[in-house]
């Protein structure tokens, strides 16, 4: 049993790591950090950098869970890539991160919080970036 | 200065508010399909060409003249943020812009690029307005033999200067002419290559031909190949330069539009070997040699200058002779041929409202790039995170449209298709698309001038020799002979080279071993790995994109 977070470089996404991790702490369980893009635009700006995803493995060291991350660019949304990740491993919860969008752009680009949170086959908990406390001090502590 | 009291006239055309509203529309759209790789301005111009049957010539000419140097600034703001050219003749300008970007100075890299497209436009618009009534007066007094003889060095050129390599260009160019001689043989009334299909007998529509190799052929091409990946784009602001940058960067402004004007004057293949040879010569004046190869802005200064100047040496030989340079020229000519308009020496005395008000745009043109980039580029970028099966089923359905409209028969679409496989299947074999499109377009006019010369000379051959044909013929043979001169002659005095890297153009692999060789040494040494791994991430993929 694992926590599964969708993972992009954007606060919403580091929001989404640090409750991850306290969840992990908390539950005592590993975590599976997963970053998906369809790699079918030149341009993804949720697609994580190598810098990027060291920095998250720094972190997540530092905060001593077990952890996996993965990049997986195979042209699925990245929804579709989280919900199978989290059958694959039975995981016990997702995590992801929530950001505010108009009604218009969710007609027109599709949401691919909704798609996980109606999708998925365990719980998920659904983080919105907070002003009050940035993604990278909470894992540190 | 007659010619500056037609240009004044031409400002009359070109300010009215729809001919500004399609200016403006114009490089709007050819700045976007610059940034976007893998769209050129010609498979653009091609797509356009049947909606704007509805509009007039003048109108529409100044829409695609803004696409055409749309097309030639937008392709730097790729190359210096995503280190990806969105033009072929942006190729250089990845170099050191990328570089530039990557040590945060991105906005410093957009904006000499900008600048200096604005600078070479504007000097090259008004070397064309210049030089064009001179070169009509020179073009008059040549005969149909001469034009062949144009024309001829014209085929070769193109073909032997791009791709990678001369036989693969010239089958190409065989593959145009052989489509373009498709129809009714203009002199003879016999109908030729149409296997009794009646719908061929006028000849398939240069536009069905442009649209299917350039856009269908490029679809199906993605479709095969589309390869999982992303790139991140940097981040960057509104578009600035200091005063060091600038005074930096106004040598190269200056000497980039000195050297791509020419170039683009001659049947060279565009762009690419100017950009190329403004690099190596930036880096040879440079102060700061130390810098270049770690973002010198000399570098993006220089090459971007210089694909704006090409871009306006090649309207010389079309607005004059009839003579497309560069693929873009050639759709151009295609769609003179649509209007009903016959481009040569006397474009300018029929249709003195289009032309002047076509330079006058230009300028026009050149002042809306400059303030619609310097703040816009980052916007730009955001272009690039359209998913390309939606960008390339739009192009489909563009296409589509296009074919049809232009007799509104189901045959153009059945030819549609079969020249865009033709197409991907010359992606697929290494065949520059180029050639092929400029035989397609320049063929059945060569042939016109031919036959006319051997019809005044009654059959003889030595009716297509006058001494101005006599010289262009003794080019060609030197185009023609040049690798085995270069070969047998001047290679004997020179050590041997270092394997040249596969995709490159011949002429761009000679230059650059040519001018890399006495300084290169110490480079290869230190930054070898880091020197040689991002121009050829860069140029990986650019011997399609000749557009």
């Amino acid at each position: 049993m694992t926590i599964v977070v969708g993972y992009i470089p954007t606060p919403e996404g580091r929001a989404a790591l640090a409750a991850a991790v306290e969840e992990a702490l908390r539950r005592d369980e590993s975590l599976l950090v997963l970053n998906a893009s369809r790699g079918d635009a030149y341009v993804d700006p949720g697609f994580a950098p190598a810098e990027e995803l060291e920095s998250v493995r720094g972190q997540l060291s530092a905060a001593r869970v077990g952890f996996d991350v993965r990049q997986l660019v195979r042209g699925k949304e990245p929804a579709e890539e989280v919900v199978q990740a989290a059958a694959e491993v039975g995981a016990e919860l997702i995590v992801i991160g929530l950001r505010r969008r108009s009604a218009v752009g969710k007609l027109i680009m599709g949401s691919t919080a909704q798609r996980i949170l109606l999708d998925a086959p365990c719980a998920v908990l659904a983080v919105k970036a907070d002003a009050h406390h940035p993604a990278g001090e909470r894992t540190r502590t | 200065m007659a010619a500056l009291s037609e240009l004044i006239n031409g400002f009359g055309t070109a300010l009215t508010p729809q001919n500004l509203l399609y200016a403006f529309l114009g490089v709007l759209l050819g700045t976007a399909i610059g940034v976007l790789p893998g769209i050129g301005p010609a498979m653009t111009l091609a797509l356009l060409l049947p909606l704007t049957y509805g509009l007039n010539p003048t109108s529409a000419f100044i829409m695609f003249a803004g696409i055409y140097y749309g097309g030639m600034y937008g392709g730097s703001t790729t190359s210096i943020l995503l280190n990806t050219p969105g033009e072929s003749a942006s190729v250089v300008t990845a170099i050191e812009g990328n570089k530039m970007a990557k040590s945060g100075r991105a906005a410093q890299a957009l904006a000499t690029a900008a600048i200096g497209s604005f600078v070479a436009g504007t000097i090259g618009t008004l070397l064309v307005v210049v030089l064009a009534p001179t070169v009509v007066d020179l073009a008059l007094k040549l005969g149909a033999p001469d034009f062949f003889a144009i024309m001829v060095l014209a085929f070769v050129a193109v073909t032997s200067v791009l791709g990678a390599s001369r036989i693969r260009g010239f089958a190409s160019l065989l593959i145009g002419l052989a489509i373009g001689l498709v129809g009714i043989d203009q002199v003879t009334g016999q109908q030729r290559l149409t296997y009794g299909v009646p719908q061929l007998a006028d000849g398939i529509d240069v536009v069905v031909v442009a649209v299917g190799l350039f856009a269908v052929g490029e679809a199906l091409w993605i479709a095969a190949h589309l390869r999982r990946g992303t790139a991140q784009v940097i981040p960057t602001g509104r578009a600035r330069m200091g005063r060091e940058d600038w005074a930096r960067s106004w040598k190269p402004w200056l000497r980039g539009t000195a050297l791509g004007f020419p170039f683009g004057a001659v049947p060279a293949g565009g762009a690419e070997v100017p950009t190329f040879l403004s690099y190596v010569t930036e880096k040879r004046l440079s102060k700061h040699k130390d810098e270049f190869g770690h973002g010198a802005i000399e570098g993006v200064a220089g090459p971007e200058a210089t694909n704006n100047a090409s871009a306006a040496g090649g309207l010389v030989p079309l607005l004059t002779l009839g003579l497309p340079t560069t693929a873009t020229a050639a759709v151009l000519l295609a769609a003179f041929q649509q209007y009903g308009i016959q481009p040569g020496p006397l474009l300018l005395e029929n249709e003195p409202e289009l032309v002047w008000g076509l330079l006058a745009s230009l300028f026009i043109g050149n002042v809306i790039l400059l303030v619609l980039n310097l703040p816009l580029a980052p916007m730009w970028a955001k272009l690039l995170r359209i998913p390309r099966p939606y960008l390339y089923a739009g192009i489909l359905f563009f296409a589509s449209v296009g074919a049809y409209a232009v007799n509104a028969s189901t045959v153009d679409l059945m030819v549609l298709l079969v020249l865009g496989s033709l197409g991907f299947l010359m992606r697929r074999y290494g065949l520059p698309v180029v050639p092929a499109v400029i035989g397609v377009i320049l063929g059945p006019r060569a042939e016109v001038q031919m036959r006319r010369a051997l019809q005044i000379s009654d059959g003889e051959l030595s009716g297509l020799i006058t001494p101005f044909s006599a010289v262009i013929y003794a080019l060609i043979a030197l185009v023609l002979l040049w690798p085995l001169v270069n070969r047998f002659v001047i290679r004997r005095f020179r050590r041997p080279r270092h394997p040249v890297p596969v995709g490159h153009s011949h002429a761009l692999v000679e230059l650059a071993d040519e001018l890399a060789a006495p300084p290169g040494e110490e480079r290869r040494e230190e930054g070898d790995e880091k020197a040689d791994e991002e121009p050829e991430h860069a140029t990986a993929d650019a011997p399609r994109r000749q557009t």
